[in-house]
């Protein structure tokens, strides 16, 4: 990471890999992970519901782990793989949590969706939710106002077996 | 036309589901916009007084602060009420944002900060120093009863005699209920774009639930007849929060006017509670009936709170009138001014509270006369509302009953309170009823094919969530006999034809109405372009004896057959607009959907913790154009009714009259562990009255009686009657 000085203020180099990529961004060393991927990079799929990390809808997976994006700075994370809703799949296919949240009905405006997905591909890699009491648990970080709890869980649902076994492949 | 291939009542994937779950839906705050300044709102830090002075040296000193708007340099704004009057207006005179030096509420908006970032301009917002000129307030409808007055809202006339019917009833219940405050918020915080273009029109991204609406104020208040134009393709959640512009939309707009420059203003969640509401109520229930629980007398009054600046109405007290078969009625409704911002309509407005307050007043009767509470809905039941002295054009609540309990097993409810135990959990159940309206606004639409055989489909309606755009692609694409894939509707946008506000569930029967209708006119168009020519084998064909299907447009006698696209290939493409207001018909009849909620909880006998574990709604809605999306519809009006019984509550200091909890860790929503298995069942519901589609719409009355079923349930598990809202563990140990 190295500093620099320009019209907008102090900012910082960082290398990122994003959604697979490698980028070297320059951010203000108070800009939060959440507005960088906003309002300077246009990847609007990550949401912005309460900027307090109250509301889970700005989940990322950072390094593989879920975290919200509105409580990191973006030069806490220099050298780190980020991966955001639009790097979840390739161009063509869904994730397959994504297809099986289209399959469940597990949303409705869609607001909290983005963050229900990439909390859900973490909690997949923790591999510790079985039960559907476990699922609902450790999915409780993610609001859904629009109530849609009971499809969202009958997605993960779904989902999980076959992300376990993509896991168990690698 | 509805064949077997049709996609109409058909569990079909949500249309705009794709876009949704790979993030590439973009709502209001994420349009992308060339040269976008940032605005950040401050907000007053008193309920009451007159701004002093604006001290803004500081902020305005900071590089890249553009603009410090307050009511002292703001562009000029209409200086009558009308112009501010919108679709969802109250009585009164609606508040104006940076209008002048008054402080109405705490939280009020006094300034806006712009600036050439988002963090920039949050950060000069605080440095912005406002001196009041503080006066007395009252935030507390407790204290503020005595100054209640009576609502401006038509109440039906009493009937009957209350008093002498009551006082001969065999058994009496007379009970007072408590409501919260409750605050909508939708995931996504309001927020507008305004797009300074050119010429100075302005074309707005907005979060509404009617982009007309706001179209209409803002040409009004800014006096910019034609040069607006509102976007508002998706919508992360409103519940009713959108329904009125949010102050948000005319100051992004003053601040675009002023720099002429594009201005994005967005919320924060804290000042997600600087606006409408659910208000606070006080109701007082009086239920007398003969010994066997037929129903003599009911009394409803409510006082609620409102605005010193707007008297909010809502329906609340009616319900009484209509839900129970009784010949001696009395409704009233009363308002309370304090000094707070106006309540506005938040999902099944008035019912959720009003028919809380009367299903639970009827379990309370049930135990009074010793029957069980299903028996006694059953033995005042009717199939005429009695508010209007109409018979419902259908009204399949019994089978809700029926169904519902026998899914449930309500027979195994114990009678006897606290006496069903799961080791430390006290075991309850508690059933409600629901109702809501089956409303129908006038709506237009167009349906468009193109010169590739492509149906597309507009009205300037709204998806909210609920699932718009899916359910009129079904309608439009069986009433065209159509695939789902050769059809798009859009929606959301001020250009496009007239439609209702999206609410109050009414959006499938009056814009679901206008597509049909526009795509019935496509038909005669198709027809008639066939018969151009003088050899064709449709001559002499109408469109009763020719039917669409398959994308074909073909004789019901199956002689021939012409595909939909070939006959646009030869005449270009063809289009048909509809407008739609109810039809007369409906006016003889009384319409409404109706529930039967069945509710299991678990309360912790040590510790009072409640836990809702079982759920069965049984919804009677007419017509479910998609039982996926709809089935959705009322899960989440359940989720939303258990937090009304469990968790949400806005709590003012009234000290200071502002909100002590406004963020989403302390206002409360349900999580996902706190919502159990949701059993829905639709029951079969015909009606040729209340629309052509059959449909009465689903939005509201999912949540409708679910708190009383909860609050029914918590009663039955630990014999304890909590009449104030939400039932938290400390009212029940």
């Amino acid at each position: 990471m190295s500093e620099n000085s320009s019209a907008a203020g102090q900012t910082c180099t960082i290398s990122l890999e994003l959604n697979g990529e490698r980028r070297e961004l320059q951010v203000q060393p108070w800009t939060t992970l959440l507005d960088l991927l906003r309002d300077q990079l246009g990847l609007t799929g990550t949401k912005k519901g309460c900027d307090h990390g109250q509301c889970g809808a700005c989940t990322v997976l950072l390094d593989g782990r879920r975290i919200n994006s509105c409580l990191t700075l973006a030069v806490m994370h220099d050298g780190a793989s980020l991966t955001t809703i639009e790097g979840l799949a390739s161009e063509a296919t869904l994730h397959p949590l994504q297809a099986a949240f289209v399959k469940h009905d597990a949303f409705q405006c869609g607001y909290c969706t983005p963050g229900q997905i990439c909390s859900a591909a973490g909690l997949a890699a923790e591999n510790r939710a079985s039960s559907r009491d476990e699922i609902r648990e450790h999915m409780s970080g993610n609001l859904c106002r629009c109530g849609a709890y009971p499809n969202i869980l009958a997605a993960i649902e779904d989902a999980l077996p076959t992300l376990r076994g993509q896991e168990g492949a690698q | 036309m509805n064949s077997a291939n049709s996609p109409l009542g058909k569990p079909l994937d949500r249309v705009d589901g794709p876009l949704k779950v790979t993030g590439k839906a973009c709502y209001a705050a994420e349009a992308e916009v060339p040269g976008l300044l940032y605005g950040a709102v401050v907000s007053s830090s008193i309920a009451r007084g007159r701004i002093k002075g604006i001290d803004a040296a500081a902020a305005e000193a900071l590089p890249g602060v553009r603009l410090v708007l307050t009511h002292q340099n703001r562009p000029p704004v209409a200086s009558y009420d009308e112009p501010y009057e919108d679709d969802d207006a109250a009585d009164g005179s609606p508040f104006r944002p940076l209008y002048n030096d008054r402080v109405l509420y705490s939280g009020q908006p006094l300034a806006l900060v712009v600036a050439e970032t988002q963090a920039l301009a949050r950060h000069a917002a605080s440095l912005v120093r406002i001196e009041y000129e503080v006066e007395a307030h009252q935030t507390d409808l407790q204290a503020a009863r005595e100054q209640a007055h009576d609502a401006p809202a038509e109440l039906p006339e009493p009937r009957g005699d209350f008093d002498s019917a009551c006082a001969a009833a065999a058994k009496r219940v007379d009970c007072e209920y408590g409501t919260p405050v409750e605050h909508h918020n939708p995931m996504e915080p309001h927020a507008s774009i305004v797009q300074y273009q050119p010429g100075g029109e302005l074309l707005i991204h907005d979060k509404t639930q009617g982009v007309q609406n706001c179209q209409r104020y803002l040409e009004q208040v800014f006096d910019m007849q034609g040069k607006i134009r509102v976007l508002s393709p998706f919508v992360g959640g409103a519940f009713g929060s959108g329904l009125r512009p949010q102050y948000q939309l005319p100051l992004a707009v003053m601040a675009a006017l002023k720099l002429k420059a594009s201005v994005r203003v967005e919320l924060t969640r804290q000042q997600m509670f600087t606006f409408g509401y659910r208000p606070r109520t006080f109701q007082q229930l009086k239920l007398a009936a003969d010994g066997e629980g037929r129903l003599r007398a009911i009394e409803h009054k409510a006082i609620g709170q409102t605005s010193r600046f707007e008297d909010f109405t809502e329906h609340e007290v009616e319900w009484s009138g209509m839900l129970y078969a009784c010949d001696n009625v009395r409704l009233g409704y009363r308002l309370a001014p304090l000094d707070v911002y106006t309540p506005l309509d938040m999902r099944a407005p008035g019912a959720t509270i009003g028919v809380y307050a009367l299903e639970c007043a009827m379990d309370e009767l049930a135990h009074e006369v010793g029957i069980d509470p299903l028996e006694l809905r059953l033995r005042n039941y009717t199939d005429i509302n009695g508010n209007e002295g109409k018979r419902y054009s259908s009204k399949e609540l019994r089978a809700c009953y029926q169904q519902g309990a026998e899914r449930f097993g309500w027979s195994r409810r114990p009678a006897q309170p606290r006496s069903l135990r799961d080791g430390h959990q006290l075991v309850g159940m508690g059933m409600a009823t629901g109702v809501w309206e089956a409303m129908q606004m006038p709506a237009s639409a167009r349906a468009c094919l193109d010169a590739d055989g492509r149906l597309l489909v507009t009205s300037a309606t709204a998806d909210i969530g609920t699932g718009t755009y899916t359910a009129m692609t079904q309608i439009a694409a069986d009433a065209m006999g159509l695939s789902m894939a050769e059809v798009e509707f859009r929606l959301g946008d001020s250009s496009l034809p007239q439609a209702p506000l999206e609410g109050g569930s009414a959006t499938v029967s009056s814009v679901g109405s206008a597509v049909q209708r526009a795509c019935a006119g496509l038909r005669q168009k198709l027809l008639d372009a066939v018969q151009q020519s003088p050899a064709s084998p449709f001559t002499g064909a109408n469109l009763e004896t020719v039917e669409f299907v398959d994308g074909q447009l073909r004789l019901k006698s199956g002689e021939h057959a012409v595909p939909l696209r070939d006959i646009v290939q030869v005449s270009g493409a063809l289009e048909a607009e509809a407008s739609v207001k109810p039809d007369e018909k409906r006016d003889a009849w009384a319409t409404g959907t109706h529930s039967a909620v069945f509710v299991e909880v678990r309360v912790d006998e040590d510790l009072g913790t409640i836990k809702v574990s079982r759920v069965v709604s049984a919804i009677a809605a007419g017509r479910i154009v998609n039982p996926k999306t709809a089935g959705n519809q009322i899960v989440g009006g359940v989720v939303w009714g258990i937090g009304q019984a469990l968790h949400e509550e806005t709590l003012i200091d009234h000290r200071l009259g502002r909100y002590m909890n406004h963020n989403l860790a302390e206002y409360h929503i349900p999580v996902n562990a706190d919502i159990p298995e949701i059993d829905v069942i639709f029951v079969e519901e015909h009606d040729e009255i209340v629309n052509d589609l059959g449909s009465k719409g689903v939005g509201e009355i999912g949540i409708v009686g679910v708190a009383a079923a909860v609050a029914n349930a918590i009663y039955n598990a630990t014999g304890k009657r909590v009449r104030d809202l939400p039932i938290t563990l400390d009212k029940v140990l």
